[in-house]
This record gives structure tokens, C-alpha cells and sequence, in this order.
């Protein structure tokens, strides 16, 4: 009956990968963002100590009697110490000429921000940072222009921004991981709510269609009102069928009951033989329709009570004698003995009209298949829980079809000439479930059919 | 130890010197792996315990030990990078302006603090400070001048005993003197004082420490200004006559360092021997040495040790240098 669903991507999976792809794109995008504004910071501190550095030095420079003089500054240099021992060129031009310092050190012709201009390049093989700047000196009748140049390696830069950039990737990688695992939860708990509803609805019995009343967050609640509404629709036109099947088969009983005595009444008066016969079949025709329709008017009543079953204090086998004793007229009509065995008393609490019309139905069932002068035996036994037993001694279940019986309007394949309608183990059946139970159906091993109703 | 001394102060002069070298020895000569030639401004005598101990545990190794002044090292290297596998010298900025033109080696992971090593280069192993060298004689029945001051005041008290009798080093010479003296300058003003008053007493220049000691043993001078701790050390013991001061007022702490030349053909051993002198040689007990260890100095105490910084670059310019030498002359020379 399942039909399962046609399933296309999955929800779980497209948040989990949303959200989490997303983190990995931020993470990333920190760690950028942190190393390149780290990369500048670093670079703009190793820039400012060589633009001082250059200043000073340029500050001692002072033209005297003529003579341009540079008198370094101790600081000059010794500010430029790091803790990597970065190398340190640097070059002195007076008027384009090379005075002093690293002849291999020329000039920086980058842009000019301010004072100085930055560039870097290569020299003696190493990645240098380099600064130049220049300043005119006016001595008397001479004017004279000194440019400096210096450069540093970048050692100790490039061990910060390994630390920096270390420290950028731990940091966006717990940013990923927590975002990670939020993003795991927060797609558990949302898919949860819906896994909540799921199981409820599977959780309810095959006969309850009421309404979801439990609380359900904001975005469910169209869902659940259509489900509510979809089941309200199906439990009034369930109901309504049900209510027909019941009025129609009230409705025929009366006029099928009128009907068969008018035909007794005339097979009475009927001499001719071939006559008869018809009138015999038409009896057995109408009890066929009656009995049937008796029983959909009891599957109908049963599936009401099962609906809304009350349970009530009974002893089974009080119950089950005076079902016996009923039905042993009938029995002795068909020249055949019912016996009750068992416990002396089993209390238990049940809907007891539902347990006699199943149990009834059992024993009609026994007793149309059992062969005349047989014995329909009935026992009731409390534990391990508490069961009816029927056996009679007829031929039994088709083995292949003992798992379909009890299904609605099924009927075995040797049923064919006997009266029945089907609806017999579908009601016990009903019963059973309804007390939580169930029904068992069996061949005796020497002949002949075991029904238990356990409960 | 002192039987070594004396015997290789016996053996020394025999050798003869090939190529101008101060002191040229050869240990460990019959040995069948790589001869290494260290170059060093370090005199033998105090520096052979330290190769012997080297080659007695490495004695596949042999050692070519070449003596030089500080600024010839320099030079040579400089000219023949190739020629030397390890250079020593106590010149530490000459040291370092080698190792920031990329003469050095890079050697990684070598176990020295962070202030005693440069660029994973240049290593420091001994600290050693500038003293005063006195002969007692000069100063028998005075106090013996602790500070520059009071030895500016001791020398113009009685110029006429101290005329010729004071020496230096001439900066222009020695890359070790250079070093001190800027050092000196920079510390304070009374550097110049008494340069003008040891210039104004005919002072002896020399090139080299251990000339000074010679001198100021067999009574040539009285006083020697800025030898090494080291060297007068060594030579006043058994001379009682000496008397080695650490001026009070302030003192220069020198470091020798060693480096390994990057145009070295034997990389692999230069390496053990520069480990050998920063790590295992403080092992080897002091005593064994008359080099002294490194020692950290913080200068709270007006002990200060001359940093391995880019600054050291500083007196080398050309154009600081002139500027420099032309005022020490004015005040030595006159």
C-alpha cells in the first residue's frame, strides 16, 4: 500500500552545504583580509624606521668650508636593527656621484611619496627594501644636492607576516570549524521539527485522521493546516462511506427478510421439483445477502467502537458461555457440538460487544466449514496473555493464502459454495488491533483450523 | 698547558713566515681529511689549546692556523674570500660589515643567544673588555689610576716620567684599535681628554696588542691604553710587575667572533670547528683557555658589551672614517 516518495536532493544536505561552503568562502576571505592588512602594516613599519633612518642621515649632512661632510649618526644604523639581523646597504651621491657607502646600491626611481621614495628590488641576491631621499645644501656661492639611499632585506618582515598569517589561518579556521558546527545544528534542528511531525503522523493508528495539535514552528504551519484539512476531508468522506454501507445495508435487511418468507411460504406450496430447486437457491441466495449485510452493519459498528473503544471489566469466559449458549442452537441445526474448555475465569478489560461479535464471527466461520457430526472446540486461556482459541476439524486454510484472509471481502480459495461474505477475520481482526492485540490464523497439524484472538 | 705555551713560543719563530703571515702553524698536519685555514687576528699562543682540542676530536681534520692584524684580515678576505674557511677576528665591525656584504656563510641552528649571533652568520664567542695596562714600577708607593680620569690626572701630574712611556693603538693600523676608540668617543667625551694628553706625552702607536705587552713588560712604556683583558691577562701572569685595570668609569666589552667564509671549499668541516668554538669549547673548562667565555652584560653596571647590530656599520663609512681619523690625529698627533 506504501508508495514512496519520489525523492529529489536533499534538504538536510543543501543547507549543511550552504552554510558550511559559505563559512569556508568567509574564513578564506578573513584569512585574505587579515594577511594583506598585516602585509601593509608591516610594510608601513619597516618603511617608516628606513624614512627616519634616511632622515637623519641626511640631517648630518652639512657642507664646511666648501667640503660636503656626513656624519652618520650612530642611530641611523642601529635603529635599523631587527630581530631577524636584516642586512643593511646603503649609498651616498653627492650631485649624482657616488660618495660612500654600497656602490651597487643605485638610487630608487620609484614614486615619490612625500620625501622618500620606496621601491623593492634585488640587491647582492637578497629581496631588499629600499628608501631614497634627497636634500640640497647651500653653501656659500655652491649649492649642492645629497641623495641617499638605503635599503634593508626583509628577513624579519617575512618572519611577522608568517606569524601574522599563522595566526590569520587559526583564526579562520575556527571561525570555519564553529561555523561548521552551527551550521550542523542549526540544519539538525530545523530538519528535526520536521522529522517530529513525520513521526507523528506515523506513529498514529490506522484509524485516527483527527487534527495535529501540537505546536509547530511558524514555517510548518501551512503544511500541518493542509495536512489537518486533508484529514478531515478523509475522515468525513471515510465516515460518510461507512455511514452509507450501514444505512444501505439496513435498508436491504428488512425488505430481504420479507422476501424470504414469501419464499418459503411458496416452496411450501410448490410441488414440481425443478421448481423447488430454484426456490432453495433463491432462500440460500437472500440468507447470503442478509448475512452479509448483518456483517457490514457489524464491520461498520466495530470500526465506530474501535474508534472509540471503552474498555470495561469482563471475564472472558463468562462472556464466551453465554456467546456459546446462543449459538448452539444453531450449531445442533447443523448437527454439530461446540465445547468450552480453559481457564475457569480470565478478567480483563475490554469492550466486550466487540469481543463477542469477533468471537462470533470465529465460531460462524468454524462452523460453516466443519463437516457434520464434528466437534467446534473453543478454548480461552489467560497467559501468557489472554486468547480465544477456535478449532474445527474441516480442511482447513489454503496455505498459500493464510496472510491475505483476513483482508476485507477475501475469501479462500475453497470458500467457493459456502455462504460468506468475506468480513468475518477482517472483523476479529479489527477487534483484536483495537485491544492491541492481534489475530492468529493456523492449520491444525491433524486437520482442520485454529483461529486465536489474542488480546 | 704553560709547557704548550712555552714551547710553542719556542717553535713559532722557526717556522719562518711564509707570506708576511704574523704566526702560521699547522696542527694536526698528518691528517688525511680536509685541512681547514682559519684566519684569525687571535694570537697563537692563545688560541692553539682550542684547535688541539678541536682536532682531538675531529682528527680527520687538519687546521692551518694564520695569524693577522684585524684590518689585513679584512683585506685579505675581502680580496680572496676563497683562500679562508673560517675567519676570526676581534674586529667585530669589520666582522660584520663582511658578513652584511655576504662574505659569511649562513649556518643555521647554532645554539648561541640571540645578541651573541648575527644573521645566523656572524658567532660571538668570547667577551673580552678594553683595559688598562700598567707597570707597578711607574706607580710604586702611589694609588694605581682605577678610572680614565684619575689616569688623565696620574699622567699630568708627572709628565716628564710619562713622556714616551704611554702607548695606544694606532687606529689607523688596527681594526680592533679603531673599534675601541669609536666605541670610547661614544661613551664619552673623556676618550678625546686623553688622547690630547697621551698625544701631548708622545705616544708609542702600536698595531698590535701583543707588542704593547712586550713593551710594557720589559719597562719600554708604563702605561697601555685599551689592550686587551685577554692578552695582558696571559702576560702578566708570572710578571708581577704588570698590572691589568678594568677601568671603572666604563668599559668596552669586545666580542670575537668567527664566521665561516660562503666561498669556503669545505663547508662541512668549517661548520664543526665554528660549533666546536661556540658550543663545546666553553665545555672543555675554562682553564684549559686563556680566552675567556662569553658573558652577558646588560650595561647597568658600566659594562657594555658593543652590540652585533647594523649600527657597528656606523664608523665604517668612508666618509665617517675620515672624519673620525682626522680628529684623532688632531688630538694624538701634534
Amino acid at each position: 500500500m506504501t508508495t514512496s516518495a519520489t525523492v529529489s536532493g536533499s534538504l538536510r544536505n543543501r543547507l549543511v552545504l550552504t552554510l558550511i561552503g559559505g563559512a569556508a568562502v568567509l574564513a578564506i576571505l578573513l584569512f585574505l583580509t587579515v594577511r594583506s592588512y598585516a602585509a601593509k602594516v608591516a610594510q608601513q613599519g619597516q618603511d617608516d624606521i628606513l624614512g627616519a633612518s634616511v632622515s637623519s642621515i641626511l640631517d648630518a649632512a652639512a657642507l664646511r668650508h666648501g667640503q660636503l661632510e656626513v656624519d652618520i649618526p650612530y642611530a641611523a644604523f642601529s635603529m635599523l636593527s631587527t630581530p631577524s639581523d636584516d642586512r643593511v646597504f646603503y649609498a651616498i651621491y653627492q650631485d649624482g656621484e657616488f660618495l660612500s657607502g654600497y656602490d651597487d646600491l643605485s638610487l630608487a626611481d620609484g614614486p615619490i611619496e612625500g620625501r622618500w621614495a620606496f621601491q623593492t628590488g634585488q640587491v647582492r641576491g637578497e629581496r631588499v627594501r629600499q628608501v631614497s631621499a634627497s636634500r640640497t645644501l647651500v653653501g656659500l656661492g655652491r649649492q649642492t644636492e645629497i641623495e641617499v639611499a638605503l635599503g634593508q632585506t626583509q628577513d624579519a618582515l617575512s618572519d611577522t607576516l608568517d606569524q601574522i598569517s599563522r595566526n590569520a589561518a587559526y583564526l579562520g579556521i575556527g571561525f570555519f570549524l564553529l561555523t561548521a558546527a552551527l551550521s550542523f545544528w542549526v540544519t539538525s534542528s530545523t530538519i528535526g521539527q520536521l522529522n517530529k511531525l513525520t513521526t507523528s503522523v506515523t506513529r498514529r493508528g490506522p484509524q485516527d485522521l483527527s487534527p495535529f495539535k501540537k505546536p509547530v514552528p511558524k514555517e510548518m504551519a501551512p503544511l500541518v493546516t493542509s495536512l489537518n484539512s486533508l484529514m478531515g476531508r478523509l475522515d468525513q468522506s471515510l465516515s460518510q462511506s461507512e455511514d452509507f454501507i450501514a444505512e444501505a445495508a439496513h435498508r436491504v435487511r428488512t425488505p430481504l427478510a420479507t422476501v424470504r418468507s414469501y419464499a418459503e411460504a411458496t416452496l411450501h406450496r410448490v410441488e414440481r421439483e425443478d421448481n423447488r430447486e430454484a426456490l432453495k437457491a433463491m432462500v440460500r441466495a437472500i440468507d447470503e445477502s442478509s448475512r452479509a449485510a448483518g456483517q457490514l452493519l457489524d464491520h461498520a459498528m466495530i470500526t465506530f467502537r474501535a474508534d472509540h473503544l471503552e474498555r470495561e471489566e469482563i471475564d472472558l469466559v463468562v462472556l464466551i458461555r453465554d456467546l456459546v449458549q446462543r449459538l448452539i442452537p444453531i450449531a445442533e441445526m447443523k448437527e454439530l457440538t461446540l465445547s468450552l474448555s480453559g481457564e475457569p475465569s480470565v478478567p480483563y478489560s475490554g469492550d466486550s460487544i466487540l469481543i463477542q461479535n469477533a468471537v462470533r464471527n470465529m465460531v460462524d466461520n468454524a462452523m460453516k466449514y466443519a463437516p457434520s457430526e464434528s466437534a467446534v472446540e473453543i478454548t480461552i486461556i489467560a497467559h501468557p496473555e489472554p486468547q480465544i482459541q477456535v478449532r474445527d476439524s474441516g480442511p482447513g486454510f489454503p496455505p498459500d493464502e493464510i496472510d491475505t484472509l483476513t483482508r476485507r471481502f477475501e475469501r479462500g480459495q475453497n470458500a467457493v459454495g459456502t455462504i460468506g461474505s468475506g468480513l468475518g477475520l477482517t472483523i476479529a481482526q479489527d477487534v483484536a488491533t483495537a485491544h492491541g492485540g492481534a489475530l492468529i490464523l493456523k492449520n491444525r497439524s491433524k486437520g482442520g483450523a485454529c483461529v486465536i484472538l489474542s488480546l | 698547558m704553560r709547557y704548550l705555551i712555552a714551547l710553542v713560543l719556542l717553535v713559532v719563530p722557526c717556522l719562518g713566515w711564509a707570506d708576511d703571515w704574523e704566526d702560521r702553524l699547522i696542527f694536526n698536519e698528518s691528517a688525511e681529511g680536509p685541512r681547514l685555514r682559519v684566519i684569525s687576528s687571535t694570537d697563537t699562543v692563545l688560541f692553539a689549546p682550542v684547535i688541539e682540542g678541536f682536532v682531538a676530536e675531529n682528527p680527520r681534520i687538519s687546521v692551518e692556523y694564520l695569524v693577522s692584524g684585524t684590518a689585513d684580515i679584512n683585506r685579505r678576505v675581502r680580496a680572496t674570500p676563497e683562500a679562508f674557511d673560517v675567519i676570526i677576528s676581534s674586529a667585530m665591525d669589520l666582522q660584520l660589515k663582511l658578513a652584511n656584504d655576504g662574505f659569511a656563510l649562513s649556518i643555521d641552528d647554532v645554539p648561541v643567544p640571540d645578541w651573541a649571533q648575527w644573521h645566523h652568520s656572524l658567532f660571538a664567542f668570547t667577551s673580552e673588555p678594553a683595559t688598562i695596562v700598567i707597570n707597578r714600577t711607574a706607580f710604586e708607593g702611589q694609588p694605581i689610576p682605577q678610572t680614565r680620569q684619575s689616569l688623565i690626572e696620574a699622567l699630568r701630574k708627572r709628565p716628564e716620567e710619562f713622556r714616551g712611556k704611554v702607548g695606544t693603538y694606532d687606529v689607523r693600523q688596527s681594526g680592533l684599535g679603531y673599534l675601541f676608540a669609536t666605541q670610547d668617543a661614544r661613551a664619552s667625551e673623556t676618550y678625546w681628554r686623553l688622547m690630547e694628553v697621551m698625544g701631548g706625552l708622545d705616544v708609542r702607536l702600536y698595531c698590535c696588542s701583543g707588542e704593547m705587552i712586550n713593551d710594557l713588560a720589559d719597562g719600554s712604556i708604563l702605561v697601555a691604553y685599551n689592550v686587551l683583558g685577554s692578552y695582558a691577562a696571559v702576560r702578566a701572569e708570572g710578571k708581577d710587575a704588570l698590572e691589568v685595570v678594568l677601568p671603572s668609569d666604563f668599559q668596552t666589552i669586545m666580542m670575537r667572533t668567527a664566521m665561516v667564509s660562503k666561498a669556503t671549499p669545505e663547508p662541512k668541516a668549517a661548520e664543526l670547528l665554528l660549533r666546536y668554538l661556540v658550543t663545546e669549547r666553553p665545555a672543555v673548562a675554562e682553564e684549559a683557555s686563556p680566552l675567556p667565555l662569553l658573558q652577558p652584560s646588560d650595561g647597568s653596571d658600566g659594562r657594555e658589551t658593543i652590540g652585533l647590530d647594523p649600527a657597528l656599520l656606523t664608523f665604517l663609512d668612508g666618509l665617517k672614517r675620515t672624519k673620525f681619523l682626522s680628529a684623532w690625529e688632531d688630538a694624538v698627533i701634534q
